[in-house]
């Protein structure tokens, strides 16, 4: 006990003795929570308020295009710009100036009008309500176009949303014209409502919080734990390079000489960093908190979660902790650790879905992220902080992030003893 | 003291023994330097009866425990003060012996006034607070050895412990060496200072190429080689002029 505390307070002074890296080490991870926080609800917001800037060429000039533009309107997601050529909108498309132009084709309503005229009185002499008048002979329409250019640069969700909303917009039109084209060749009077054209079937968006208390997910929300357990991980590079730096200096060579275990020498490492995590995890609550709400973004809410989230924080620390002190064994140069340290962190948080939703992932990739303690740690943030659990629920997750530990710390152990035996 | 048997050592991917069937005994008190060219094993030596390197073949004892059976007593038993500083540069003197120390298992107050003593006898009190890192060569040497002997070693390896220091440090030093000599600890060192392992040692072996070629008191091994008149001078008649760079 004697010989771990002394190697955690000679840990601790070597880290505040470097003051500099001491500041890198608590602000780079506040500046990264910070900065993507406010790039994800500037994203949330450039849909709801910031408006998408968007050309209309209307070639039709019809009801169907006056539909769309007073629909786009309505929408309050665009900002409108009308234009008359549609190369020259081509060309504002690829320049980066727009992000999406419609084309609507010449002709549209008159020919939608017409063909759907067509099918209703076809569908009413079948049915022999039209029996006064003959069959006209039909007209050769064909399937109109509505073209959508998007500017490269967008995001395929995004273009996807786009395509679905006016895919829907245009359903409704010719809903609305089916309608229309029934009443007129029904009735004699063109203002009686013999149809209800509401939508028949609404959607209800609804979190479902077990009887707890309600939690409305915002990009705060998201990001706080996604990014707090990136920054956790990352501390396995500052962790090996203080390692590898010992081995270069010399002092781990003096150190084999001592009767000292390396588990009591990596104990000592591993409490000081566990407490650095864990001051960087508060750091980043306190950020969300205080800061956030000050700065125009959605506060942090942890109320009524605070210990559990340091419980997570504490495994998933744990977890980082015993990575370090395997790459810090392993590694012999810094130009190894500090390299492989930072793209593995990526990777381990690319699989682990602190990026992109573990379900929205290939089959494999899925299958992978089911081995990032990454994942482990991010399912039980936001266990806690999205699905409002207990203790036990998040047993199995930091019950992983321990095992992992444990596993780390072993191979760290044994490798060192199978490379330096004696 | 000491008691080595055959000992060898090969690195891997070399296909020549850095120390080759190595015999030697070492009773308790002597002063014992290892004197030979750069390449000749004398590091390699120092560093299997440091518990640094495994041997290839043969075995030793230090005061009749194995080493590969009494890892941990023989840690205890022993000192090391190896050639590079080995220190923390961003602590103070006074914290980075404290940490060495207690790796020793010394509890804080007696670890805390022996620190003192042997800063005091080399004459470093008033930098026990200072940075390491602003510490000339001779001031960290002298530290490096500080180090290595907190917790009283029986025996102590030292890897040139006074290269590239000033006369004045390396007088403190060899002092201070003596006095540990003098207070029952056996010392066994290498250096390429002629004079010095001559004055100080009480004996010698020159190895070259892994093995010992002479061994013995330093003023009957100037007296067997003929018109020598110091140790250099027999070292360089069994070594030879050439020189000896490894890549």
């Amino acid at each position: 006990m004697h010989k771990l505390l002394a190697s955690a307070y000679k840990e601790f002074l070597l880290l505040t003795r470097d003051i500099g890296g001491l500041a890198v080490l608590f602000f780079m991870p506040l500046l990264l929570v910070i900065v993507i926080t406010t790039v994800q609800d500037g994203t949330f917001k450039t849909i709801k308020q910031n408006k998408v800037s968007i050309i209309l060429v209307d070639n039709d000039k019809g009801e169907v295009s006056k539909t769309i533009l007073e629909n786009l309107k309505t929408s309050e997601m665009f900002n409108i710009s009308e234009q008359s050529n549609e190369n020259q909108a081509q060309e504002l498309i690829q320049n980066g100036k727009y992000q999406l132009a419609i084309v609507i084709p010449e002709n549209l309503s008159d020919d939608l009008n017409l063909k759907i005229a067509e099918n209703v009185s076809g569908i009413l002499e079948k049915f022999g309500v039209d029996e006064g008048e003959l069959s006209a002979e039909k007209s050769n329409i064909k399937a109109k176009e509505v073209k959508l250019y998007f500017d490269p640069a967008t995001q395929f969700s995004f273009r996807n949303s786009i395509k679905s909303g006016i895919n829907q917009m245009v359903s409704k039109i010719e809903t609305k014209t089916i309608y229309k084209a029934f009443q007129e060749e029904i009735s004699e009077d063109p203002y009686e409502e013999i149809f209800d054209t509401e939508s028949f079937i609404s959607f209800k968006e609804i979190i479902p919080n077990s009887g707890k208390q309600a939690m409305i997910p915002n990009s705060t929300q998201h990001n706080i734990p996604a990014w707090s357990l990136f920054a956790i991980f990352f501390i396995i590079l500052p962790l090996s390079i203080n390692m590898v730096k010992e081995k270069n200096q010399g002092t781990f060579v003096r150190l084999r000489t001592h009767p000292v275990a390396y588990a009591t020498v990596l104990g000592g490492k591993a409490l000081v960093f566990l407490v650095v995590s864990l001051v960087q995890f508060a750091l980043m609550l306190l950020v969300g908190i205080y800061l956030f709400p000050l700065i125009g973004l959605p506060q942090l809410d942890v109320s009524g979660r605070l210990p559990l989230l340091f419980v997570v924080a504490f495994f998933a620390g744990l977890a980082a902790v015993g990575l370090g002190l395997l790459l810090g064994t392993i590694a012999k140069s810094q130009e190894q650790t500090a390299p492989f340290g930072a793209t593995f962190v990526v990777i381990l948080a690319a699989i682990g879905g602190v990026w992109v939703p573990v379900f929205a992932m290939p089959k494999l990739m899925q299958t992978l992220s089911n081995l990032s303690p990454m994942n482990w740690g991010l399912n039980a943030f936001y266990d806690v902080f999205l699905r409002n659990v207990g203790f036990v629920e998040i047993l199995p997750e930091i019950g992983l992030l321990t095992l992992f530990f444990i596993a780390t710390t072993l191979i760290a152990i044994i490798y060192y003893k199978r490379k330096n035996a004696v | 003291m000491i008691q080595i048997n055959n000992l060898s050592k090969k690195y891997k991917n070399t296909d020549y023994y850095s120390v080759k069937d190595l015999n030697l005994t070492i009773s308790e008190g002597e002063i014992f330097g290892l004197l030979g060219p750069n390449g000749a094993g004398k590091t390699t030596l120092i560093s299997m009866l440091s518990s640094l390197l495994r041997p290839t073949a043969g075995s030793f004892s230090i005061a009749n425990l194995n080493y590969s059976e009494n890892q941990k007593e023989l840690k205890q038993l022993i000192g090391t003060v190896p050639q590079e500083y080995a220190l923390y540069p961003s602590l103070t003197a006074l914290e980075n012996l404290m940490y060495f120390g207690s790796m020793y298992g010394i509890k804080k107050p007696a670890l805390k006034n022996d620190i003192t003593s042997h800063l005091e006898t080399l004459g470093l009190s008033k930098f026990a607070n200072q940075k390491i890192k602003t510490f000339s060569g001779g001031m960290k040497r002298r530290i490096n050895l500080i180090a290595g002997i907190l917790h009283k070693p029986k025996v102590l390896f030292l890897d040139e412990p006074t290269v590239g220091v000033d006369v004045q440090s390396r007088n403190a030093i060899i002092d201070h060496l003596k006095e540990l000599n003098k207070n029952g600890t056996t010392i066994i060192y290498t250096s390429h200072h002629m004079n010095e392992a001559e004055e100080f040692c009480t004996r010698v072996a020159i190895i070259d190429h892994g093995s010992i070629v002479v061994k013995g008191e330093p003023k009957k091994l100037i007296n067997e080689q003929q018109g020598a008149q110091h140790l250099e001078d027999v070292f360089l008649a069994i070594t030879g002029k050439a020189l000896r760079d490894y890549a």
